[in-house]
């Protein structure tokens, strides 16, 4: 198997993810866009673990994970907020941030 | 990679397994970021997710592959469908899951793969993966309770801090 | 009689060994206290107090014991010289010129804190002549502080707090003092700005104080920043050959020393780790351009500014700086008489801050410059290789401005109703007060360097050796400084402790104010005012007679400060008098302590008076590595002799290497051979110091006395009109945005009140009014220019940009994430095109 499929894959997979960032319009589907950007960074530490034959890049994957996990948590807990006090999780809407 | 190959034949199996994941994967996530059904993007997001694991299996790293079909598969899809029926979207098509700005992240991501691409096949051009058995898990362990102890711990508090924000910022009496 | 096999010993103890129950006991106390504080019978204090007598009864014996320790190396490093050559190993001995001066080892016991990668971090003690110095120093202090808060702060809303944040400061100081490692020190470093954050803030509910704890916490912060990077510069210098050679790590204190004097460093390196370390010095020390914290942090409680900013806190930049001097010494080419970042620092410091002392009416605020300015003659010592007189200094000036802060405190419990407006509410109190003005008197004379107080010894010492070590206009920096301090001084004890009783001091009750902010904001009236006219109308008419006096002052504060009457505290307030035994104590054992602690190195008084040099500075000696190792495992009782080259010799006389020269292969030095100055030469030195000084006490006290008595100065208010209204005005502006404030005080009020000033000094026209005068203008301009316009406007300058910066941006702000999502990828990816094109081509 070659070292240039695996790392392919992560990039594509990753490129897609920063689409969907940019595209997306709902806050859901915005955390996913962002999980599947942590998966193929993910993929990429496991090749680059298998590559050099230690495990610091699972270890390091295995940290990814976790704290995937308390974003998507508080990200969500997020939403949930918005929600309840806009009645929408559209993003566009959310612009108080503008300078 | 013909000197290579002596020692570390391409395993024709495994090529062959990788490709049809990596095809499946590839137009789930596409599905996931155009889908018009906020479920079926979460469906979608369980089978990109799913075929992660098994690359990881593919490239030896069971354990890491048995906590992202946990984690990932288990748990946090739960959260992201709670996360959808909570927030009431409708079960079925909807319109306006795009930004009016939204073909501004085709050329981004298309810059970005062609940079990522271009990177990655100049610096691994014809390497191939080694043939290595399963990591025992015991390595792993070793690792984190050793030299990665204080990022371990770190870790826990992180995973604290998330949960308390969490119910913190979603209860509902405040 | 030693033994011979013992003869290579060095003596150690139990209170070396576990000095680092010093700190531990304080942290354990502050648990206690927060814990159970407030069910104590004296609501905790007394927890506060008996782990600061523990830690004292401790530090003093494990200062006994290093005493022995150097005793016993000096003794058998003699025995051992003639035990060495019996085994035919060549060692200078004295008849051949040389002395030997072994090297003693700091006792060390640390245990592994955490461990990451590979990387120990230690946490524990490392003790040696430094350590001792300052933990004895410390805990000493910190008792004599809470035997003083004790009754000072009686009756407080956060008593129990009060002392808590006291033991936990002096705990984080401990710990800093005794660190091993730069992580520890790091630790200690910070305990000690949190509970400066806290104490400064004590009482939170008045804004000032509020503020003033976040512009001391926030401005220690950005010296901090330094700290931390110029810790990381040095561990990715010094890791690879602590590893390799010592056995150790880039963290280690020693290692750094070592590593900085093996000349295998880069210099760049060093310089740049030497930079950033010495701007976390800035700002915990009060240099120059970071110096605004301190007066403003003396809206604390009195106890707090004597332990924390003036005699022990403030002193941690001069510790780290002494600590890892070879760092500064190769980094800054001390060793080549390069005129060094410290010292001109330090020399600025020095006469920025002395000249700001005459501009103040609040008595903490002249100390807290006071401080500001000693603290300038460390570093200049430190900055110009002369670190003895500089460590020496940080001793003798704990007791005497510790003790100067403790009598300011005095006089608010007990003579001006808690204000500390020198001009307002003091005066004639060196009747009343009897025992607090001889301390008073005591420490002044001290701190001015009047032979034989404690200032002399030390503070003639940095001035004699900045000399001899060729930094001729430092050394008159330096005379400058000591003439101006004793200027200030002499203001000062004048305006307190002669004259007529004012305000409070002569029981009148118009502005009782329960605590020191009302002082503060006395002072931004005046300050605000601007013109060195305003306090000086103020203080003429305070000069008439009494009745003048109480009316002149009442119809302008009463409008604002009725509100502040606190009438329980009007029953025991009646009339001035002595502070009662709790207050008195701490202050008289100051003052003996300021009297006599010169004398521990009286270096013109010749050798067998230098204990300080003896018991503390290192010895700049090669230290072969195999017997430095040897030592580890907490054993350390094996004593180092120098290596056998004939380098060994005392710095003064003979080779020097350490600090100049590679040190010979297999061996590692730990402290540069700084030079010392020679004690015949000092004499003279001193002699003339004492001189310029007394002539300043001199012209100072003519332009107090007579200046003050001065006719034409009496109706001053009446004759400037101009200066009045501008006055009232400002200070009815004063609460508007402070930009508008400061263009007015600067560019319309502050000239034409000068003028005004000038023209009416002109009229009165006295010489040596003149000279006083003059002085006072130079420290009125510095305080409005160098300190409220560049340091001010740089800070102003750089929001402004950011703000002009902000606008400019302003479009691309639209508050949507998905387009910042965009801008993000985006930049990235065209930042990664950039690099990988650099790097392809």
């Amino acid at each position: 198997m070659l070292a240039v499929n695996f790392l392919l894959l992560g990039a594509v997979l990753f490129c897609i993810g920063v689409y969907g960032v940019i595209a997306r319009r709902n806050a859901v589907l915005v955390l996913m866009s962002i999980e599947l950007i942590l998966n193929a960074v993910n993929l990429n530490l496991i090749a680059f673990a298998l590559i050099k034959g230690t495990v610091d890049g699972q270890v390091f994957a295995l940290y990814v994970v976790a704290i995937a996990a308390a974003e998507v948590g508080v990200g969500l807990a997020m939403v949930l907020m918005i929600y309840r006090n806009r009645r929408s999780i559209a993003l566009d809407e959310l612009s108080e941030m503008k300078g | 990679m013909i000197a290579q190959a002596a020692s570390d034949s391409i395993n024709v199996a495994q090529n062959v397994g990788f490709g049809i994941i990596a095809a499946l994967m590839i137009f789930a996530a596409l599905s996931v970021v155009t889908t018009r059904n906020v479920v079926h993007a979460a469906l979608w997001l369980v089978l990109v997710l799913a075929g992660v694991a098994a690359q990881y299996i593919l490239a030896a790293a069971e354990f890491v592959a048995a906590s992202q079909v946990l984690v990932y598969i288990g748990a946090v899809m739960v959260l992201f469908l709670f996360g959808i029926m909570l927030t009431r979207a409708q079960i079925g098509h909807e319109k306006g899951l795009n930004n009016p700005t939204w073909a501004l992240g085709i050329p981004v991501a298309i810059v970005l793969l062609g940079l990522l691409a271009w990177v990655i096949i100049d610096a691994f051009e014809d390497d191939v993966l080694p043939d290595r058995g399963p990591t025992p898990t015991v390595a792993l362990s070793d690792q984190f309770l050793s030299i990665y102890l204080i990022p371990f711990l770190a870790l826990s508090f992180v995973l604290l801090a998330a949960a308390i924000g969490a119910i913190v910022l979603a209860r509902k009496d405040r | 009689m030693m033994l011979a096999a013992d003869a290579a010993q060095l003596s150690s103890g139990w209170f070396l060994e576990n000095a680092w129950l010093i700190a531990l006991i304080p942290a354990i106390g502050f648990g206690l206290i927060i814990a159970f504080g407030k069910k104590m019978p004296m609501k905790g204090s007394e927890i506060g107090l008996l782990s600061m007598a523990a830690s004292t009864v401790l530090a003093s014996g494990a200062a006994v014991q290093w005493i022995q320790r150097t005793d016993s190396a000096d003794k058998g490093g003699e025995e051992a010289v003639g035990l060495i050559q019996a085994f035919g190993r060549s060692v200078p001995t004295v008849s051949e010129g040389g002395e030997v001066e072994p090297f003693i080892e700091p006792v060390v016991s640390t245990w592994v804190w955490w461990q990451n990668s590979g990387l120990e971090f230690g946490i524990g003690s490392s003790v040696d002549g430094l350590a001792i110095l300052l933990l004895w120093l410390v805990a000493f202090i910190s008792l004599l502080v809470q035997v003083f808060s004790l009754d000072y702060v009686r009756g407080d809303r956060r008593y129990t707090h009060f002392f808590a944040a006291l033991t936990l400061f002096s705990a984080g100081m401990l710990v800093m003092v005794m660190a091993e490692n730069m992580v520890q020190l790091i630790l200690g470093w910070e305990i000690m700005g949190l509970c400066s954050f806290m104490l400064i803030g004590h009482w939170w509910e008045e804004y000032p104080n509020a503020r003033a704890a976040l512009k001391a916490f926030f401005t220690v912060r950005v010296g901090d920043v330094g700290l931390l990077v110029g810790t990381a510069i040095i561990f990715f210098g010094a890791n690879q050959w602590a590893v390799d050679n010592l056995d150790s790590n880039g963290f280690n204190i020693a290692a750094i020393q070592a590593w900085a004097l093996s000349g295998e460093g880069s210099h760049i390196l060093l310089l740049m780790g030497a930079i950033a370390l010495f701007i976390a010095c800035i700002g915990k020390s009060g240099q120059f351009p970071l110096h605004t914290w301190l007066p403003d942090a003396m809206a604390g409680p009195t106890p707090v500014s004597s332990l924390l900013h003036s005699s022990t806190m403030v002193v941690a930049g001069v510790f780290l700086v002494a600590r890892i001097y070879p760092v500064f010494w190769q980094g800054f080419n001390i060793d080549n008489g390069g005129l060094s970042f410290i010292a001109v620092i330090g020399g600025i410091t020095i006469v920025i801050a002395a000249l700001l002392a005459f501009v103040q009416d609040d008595i903490k605020k002249v100390l807290a410059y006071s401080t500001v300015s000693q603290l300038g003659y460390m570093m200049l010592g430190l900055g110009t290789g002369a670190w003895l007189p500089a460590v020496f200094h940080i001793f003798t000036h704990a007791f005497f401005k510790c003790c100067l802060f403790l009598c300011a405190g005095s006089i608010s419990h007990s003579a001006s109703h808690h204000s500390f407006d020198m001009k307002k509410d003091m005066g004639g109190l060196r009747k009343k007060m009897p025992f607090t003005f001889a301390a008073w008197i005591v420490s002044t004379l001290a701190l001015a360097g009047i032979f034989p107080f404690a200032g002399f010894w030390s503070k003639d010492e940095i001035i004699d050796n900045v000399g001899n070590n060729g930094y001729d206009f430092l050394l008159i920096v330096g005379f400058g400084g000591a003439a101006l301090t004793a200027m200030y001084m002499t203001r000062a004890t004048y305006l307190t402790f002669f004259g007529e009783p004012r305000g409070a001091a002569a029981g009148l009750h118009d502005h009782d104010d329960f605590d020191d902010t009302h002082a503060e904001e006395h002072e931004m009236e005046l300050l605000t005012v601007g013109a060195p006219e305003g306090p000086t109308a103020e203080e003429a008419a305070a000069d008439a007679p009494r009745s003048l006096s109480a009316a002149t002052n009442t119809d302008h504060h009463d409008d604002h400060h009725d509100d502040h009457h606190d009438d329980h505290h009007d029953d025991h307030h009646a009339e001035p008098h002595e502070s009662g035994p709790l207050l008195l104590i701490p202050i008289l054992v100051l003052a003996f302590l300021a009297t006599i602690s010169g004398f521990a190195n009286a270096t013109p008084l010749g050798e067998e008076w230098e204990s300080i040099k003896k018991y503390v500075e290192p010895r700049p000696v090669e230290v072969p590595i195999e017997d430095y190792l040897a030592q580890g495992a907490g054993e350390s009782l094996q004593l180092v002799m120098p290596t056998a080259t004939g380098d060994a010799l005392t710095a003064d006389d003979g080779a020097k290497v350490c600090g100049f020269e590679t040190p010979a292969a297999g061996t590692v030095c730990f402290f540069p051979a700084v030079t010392h100055a020679v004690p015949k030469l000092s004499k003279i030195l001193a002699a003339t110091a004492t001189v310029v000084i007394a002539f300043a006490v001199a012209i100072a006290f003519n332009v107090a006395y007579y200046g003050r008595r001065n006719k034409h100065l009496v109706g001053l208010t009446e004759r400037s009109r101009t200066l009045r209204g501008g006055y009232l005005f400002l200070k009815n502006k004063y609460y508007l945005d402070a930009l508008y404030e400061n263009v007015i005080v600067r560019w319309v009020a502050h000239p034409i009140a000068k003028a005004a000033y000038w023209m009416n000094q002109k009229i009165i026209d006295a010489t040596v009014d003149g000279v006083g005068k003059s002085t006072r203008r130079t420290g009125q301009w510095v305080y409005d220019n160098i300190d409220q316009k560049v340091v001010d406007g740089a800070v102003n300058g750089s929001g402004f940009v950011a703000s002009e910066t902000g606008h400019g941006l302003q479009p691309v702000q639209s508050g949507k994430v998905s387009q910042y999502g965009a801008l993000l990828f985006g930049a990235a990816a065209v930042g990664a095109i950039v690099l990988v094109i650099v790097n392809v081509s």
